[in-house]
């Protein structure tokens, strides 16, 4: 049995590792802020959920995993929030995202070269 | 194994200084601090779990808390030029 959970500790510890991995790489490789935003957030629910619940795991019934799954809570909490200031933050101050659907290209063109301080 | 994960987190918070180096606007930043803080609570609890002492798990708790104030408070600052009070001329200057 002890087998069993230690197998499946480290395949959730692995998932969780290259989920983190996978958040960090779109959040250099993607165009601009709003795709990264996705990377983001790839890495706050997958990396994270994974992680703790194989470290959870690994630590069994003890105050370890009480400790683990209030880490967990929190940052569900936090993680989303913290993105949603981030956008939001960026919407206002004018980094407007690239959609060509509701206004034409000229005023597009201008609109995203003053978009942004940097 | 849990090596493996230290040096899964330990690219991944590389990778994402880079994007917090290289981001070119301002927000780009902050989403890299952001996710580099979550990258820091897993790192210490991994290596916390790597060393056999999860007492490290206060540690990566309590960073978890801290990074997401600071995340808000840059925010507020670039936002309204104060953290404290926000003087009523430059609340109202809202985009």
């Amino acid at each position: 049995m002890q087998a069993v959970i230690d197998i499946l500790s480290w395949i959730f510890i692995i998932g969780g590792s290259f989920f983190a991995i996978v958040g960090a790489v779109g959040l250099v490789r993607f165009p601009d802020f709003w795709s990264r935003l996705h990377a983001v957030s790839v890495t706050d629910s997958a990396g994270v959920i994974l992680l703790i619940v194989g470290m959870a795991l690994q630590a069994g019934l003890t105050l370890v995993t009480v400790k683990l799954l209030l880490i967990l809570a929190f940052l569900f909490i936090t993680g989303p929030t913290s993105t949603h200031a981030v956008a939001n933050a960026a919407l206002v101050s004018g980094l407007k995202p690239r959609s060509s659907v509701d206004r034409d290209d000229a005023d597009a063109a201008t609109q995203d070269d003053k978009a942004g301080p940097t | 194994m849990f090596i493996l994960a230290v040096i899964a987190l330990f690219i991944a918070m590389v990778l994402v200084l880079i994007r917090l180096f290289v981001g070119p606007s301002l927000y780009d930043r902050v989403l890299a601090l952001n996710s580099f803080g979550t990258h820091t609570v897993l790192f210490i609890g991994v290596v916390g779990f790597l060393n056999g002492r999860p007492d490290f798990l206060d540690i990566a708790l309590l960073y978890a808390l801290i990074n997401f104030v600071g995340t808000i408070a840059i925010l507020k600052f670039f936002r309204y030029r104060a953290i404290g009070d926000v003087r009523r001329d430059t609340a109202e200057t809202d985009g």
